[in-house]
């Protein structure tokens, strides 16, 4: 039997009860088993459920990957673990907050930029921006690098969601009572 | 949100009472005939619950580590849930050794700890502790109840998911305002968990391929795990009938002892780093392995890119995350032991599946011959009593009973497991996965408060007794005719092993100074002390132990320089097992194999 040994990353969705205790539950057997988390984001999904989805992207071995998500399943709170690098076309959407400060030229430039990524800016000073920019973790990563020289003082990024391309949804909604 | 979870939708209202009473009478609807606990100041209002009925009983404790090992003997012995009652902050953490071994062992228990009032929380309260935030990593499961309209579904959500699928210890930290505080009873009837539902039946076409696999094998071994003997008694039949059905030989972990009866032909012993020439040998040659509910733990597999090379492996464990972690299979099959073995006996039947006699009689021949080494021997002679003689006469002499056995950790530990044989299961009791020294005792108390009229002797080191010691006093105050038999060479034998092997023979601090007079030791605590220290004592020595209708205190004092083999040194594969003394010299240990545990 041949063990494919190449580290890749993947996105997996978690679909939880939003209980106290359950983010540490899952940060937990992360950093307890040594497994790597490269982000992680949670939020409720489904109020009558009261479920929240976290999207954790992770990289490993295709026995660590297994590994992971089984280790997830089992945690009890957990409904359904979703491995949308492996189960087909999925969309990978980041947003990110830049700030960006400085006056003259730089100002122009930075609203170029930001132009062409389609940043909006969503506070202005007279020294000032702070640019959101919506898309793909290397698009984010590409405006912070171009930003850096412009006066670029403060990043934050929500880190990925994804949610499965196609009809099919991850699991039945709550129809609420 | 959590109250929205209650799916009683009963006709009826409920009854009310408070929330130490809601406690007692979930306990008593789960069917809870005993608990092991230590009050303390965040769980009065329990234990006076307690002391306002009859139906429940309470053993008391010394110490709360003890409470979760006496919780964890009665289930391992009874197949039910153990259940323990702590106070909040130290009571509570002491536990937490307790809870990690069940959780190592995937042990069914409950564990009630206090917790200061929900208003308290956070606040650096007096004996407080993050006691969820501590268990966490350590248990199945965890709740900290802060409504009382959630506790008595909590309480009956608690046992389903300790008992079900593998299993595991739960904590609930009940806060004292909460236990005060007066709420809704529900029974369990109405109480269906959200989520969990382990897989219990496998997938049939995994079954079919199973049994391909199975009937076309010409070097098969059968390699089972704690994972049977969890799955009820039903599971350990069913396996001993499909070992026998199909002729192949059968090895069994440390938690699988008892599995199939260690007298039947078909078992070659227990497998891994101190398991038989025989069954590791097996192991190592074999074209299919049938693991059923084992682990590949690190104990068992030696170096992994050397086991069992050349085998296609089946793996039957009810949980997934069990499955390619250590090693890589070819036919996961997620399921119950007990359920899975039902499948495969049917689908054996219907297929009138036949093994490959000729074949099989080659494989049986080798077996043989690895097992004619009789990797077991040791040599008893003049009036020093070897430790392995020592466990060898007490199996002899109590086998008739069929005993529960108990043992601590370390060398005396494994002799046990390599000398007694287990007939049946649930009958063995011992901390496999985490080791814990001081297990044994307290375990015995678990075991003999479920079995009072039978014979329960833990086997002990004189090191690890002293870990839980004073859990004497316990088995004295519930009149538990526990047996104690301490194989005592002064050195925690086990690490002098190991450094005998691994440092050069410095014996850094595994010598313990100042032991104490192990039968003065027995008599201060109300026991019986005993003592052989010549090969001509022994029997009369545990033939009056046997006798005693009280706790016993033996202290057997055995050959000190004794080691333990057969042994796979860390690192090394199952063909380079150490056989004796001898072989040592010529196998030193690798680097790589140095800083494995």
């Amino acid at each position: 039997m041949t063990i494919d040994k190449t580290i890749r990353r993947h996105t997996i969705a978690v679909i939880v009860d939003n209980e106290p205790g359950i983010l540490a539950r899952v940060v937990g057997m992360f950093s307890g088993r040594g497994y790597n988390i490269e982000s992680l984001t949670v939020a409720e999904v489904d109020a009558h459920q009261h479920l929240s989805r976290i999207t954790v992207v992770t990289s490993g071995t295709e026995m660590i990957i297994e590994q992971i998500k089984n280790q997830l399943g089992r945690l009890v709170p957990v409904h359904k673990v979703a491995d949308l690098t492996s189960e087909g076309p999925h969309v990978e959407r980041e947003l990110l907050l830049v700030k960006v400060a400085g006056v003259g030229d730089h100002r122009v430039e930075c609203l170029r930029i930001a132009d062409i990524f389609r940043a909006r800016v969503v506070d202005s000073t007279t020294e000032s921006f702070v640019f959101e920019v919506t898309g793909a973790s290397e698009k984010l990563s590409a405006f912070i690098s171009l930003m850096e020289p412009l006066g670029l003082i403060e990043v934050s990024r929500t880190g990925v969601v994804a949610i499965a391309r196609g009809s099919a949804a991850i699991m039945k909604r709550g129809a609420g009572n | 949100m959590a109250q929205q979870r209650t799916a009683a939708k009963a006709a009826e209202p409920a009854q009310r009472m408070t929330g130490a009473e809601i406690i007692i009478k979930a306990l008593l609807d789960q069917g809870v005939e005993v608990m092991f606990g230590y009050p303390g100041g965040a769980v009065l209002p329990i234990y006076d619950a307690l002391f306002k009925q009859n139906a429940l009983r309470h053993v008391l404790v010394r110490h709360e580590q003890a409470a979760v090992h006496s919780a964890e003997g009665y289930a391992r012995s009874t197949g039910k849930v153990g259940v323990v009652l702590v106070t909040s902050g130290p009571g509570a953490t002491n536990a937490v050794t307790g809870l990690t071994d069940a959780l190592m062992d995937s042990i069914p228990v409950v564990c009630l700890t206090g917790q200061v009032p929900t208003h308290l929380i956070g606040n650096d309260a007096f004996q407080e502790a993050d006691t969820t935030g501590i268990t966490r990593p350590c248990t199945k499961h965890n709740y900290l109840v802060k409504d009382i309209n959630d506790l008595a579904r909590t309480m009956h959500e608690a046992f389903y998911v300790a008992r079900s699928g593998r299993p595991g210890p739960v904590v609930i930290d009940l806060p004292k305002d909460i236990q005060f505080a007066e709420g809704p009873y529900e029974g369990p009837a109405n109480v269906r968990h959200r989520t969990y539902r382990p897989q219990m039946a496998a997938d049939p076409a995994l079954i079919e391929r199973a049994i391909d696999l199975i009937a076309a094998a010409k070097k098969p071994v059968f390699y089972c795990g704690g994972g049977v003997i969890n799955s009820g008694p039903e599971a350990s039949e069913l396996l001993t009938q499909f070992v026998r059905q199909t002729g192949y030989p059968c090895t069994l972990t440390l938690m699988g002892l008892g599995a199939i009866p260690a007298s039947d032909p078909l078992f070659l012993g227990m497998l891994g780093m101190h398991g038989t020439y025989q069954a590791n040998l097996a192991m190592h040659e074999a074209d299919v392995m049938i693991n059923i509910g084992a682990r590949f733990d690190d104990r068992i597999t030696g170096r992994l890119n050397a086991f069992s090379p050349n085998s296609r492996k089946i793996h039957v464990d009810i949980d997934p995350s069990s499955i390619n972690k250590n090693v890589p299979v070819e036919l996961g099959i997620v399921g119950d032991c007990g359920t899975v073995l039902k499948q495969l006996i049917e689908a054996w039947k219907r297929r009138k599946a036949k093994p490959d006699g000729k074949a099989l009689k080659e494989w049986w021949k080798k077996i043989e011959d690895w097992r004619a080494r009789d990797c077991l021997r040791f040599n008893q002679s003049g009036d020093i009593i070897k430790p392995q003689h020592a466990i060898k006469r007490l199996y002899e002499l109590t086998r008739d009973k069929a005993p529960f056995i108990t043992t601590e950790v370390g060398q005396h530990q494994m002799w046990a497991a390599q000398f007694f044989g287990f007939e049946k299961p649930n009958h063995w009791m011992t901390s496999g996965g985490l080791g814990t020294m001081g297990y044994g005792l307290p375990a015995a108390i678990g075991v003999q408060m479920a079995h009072p009229d039978k014979l329960v002797v833990d086997i002990a080191g004189e090191a690890s007794i002293l870990m839980n010691i004073q859990e004497l006093s316990t088995a004295v105050q519930h009149r538990l005719p526990i047996k104690i038999f301490i194989v005592n060479n002064q050195w925690m034998g086990m690490v002098r092993q190991w450094q005998e092997l691994l440092h050069g023979g410095r014996y850094s601090e595994s010598y313990t100074e100042a032991l104490p007079d192990f039968v003065k030791l027995a008599d201060a605590f109300g026991c019986v002390g005993l003592r052989a220290t010549k090969a001509g004592e022994l029997d009369k020595v545990i033939k009056e132990m046997i006798k005693a209708d009280r706790p016993v205190v033996v202290d057997i004092h055995v050959d000190k320089t004794e080691n333990c083999f057969p042994m796979i040194p860390s690192g090394a594969a199952h063909n380079e097992m150490l056989l004796g003394p001898a072989d040592e010299a010529k196998k030193p240990v690798s680097e790589e194999g140095m800083v494995l545990v």
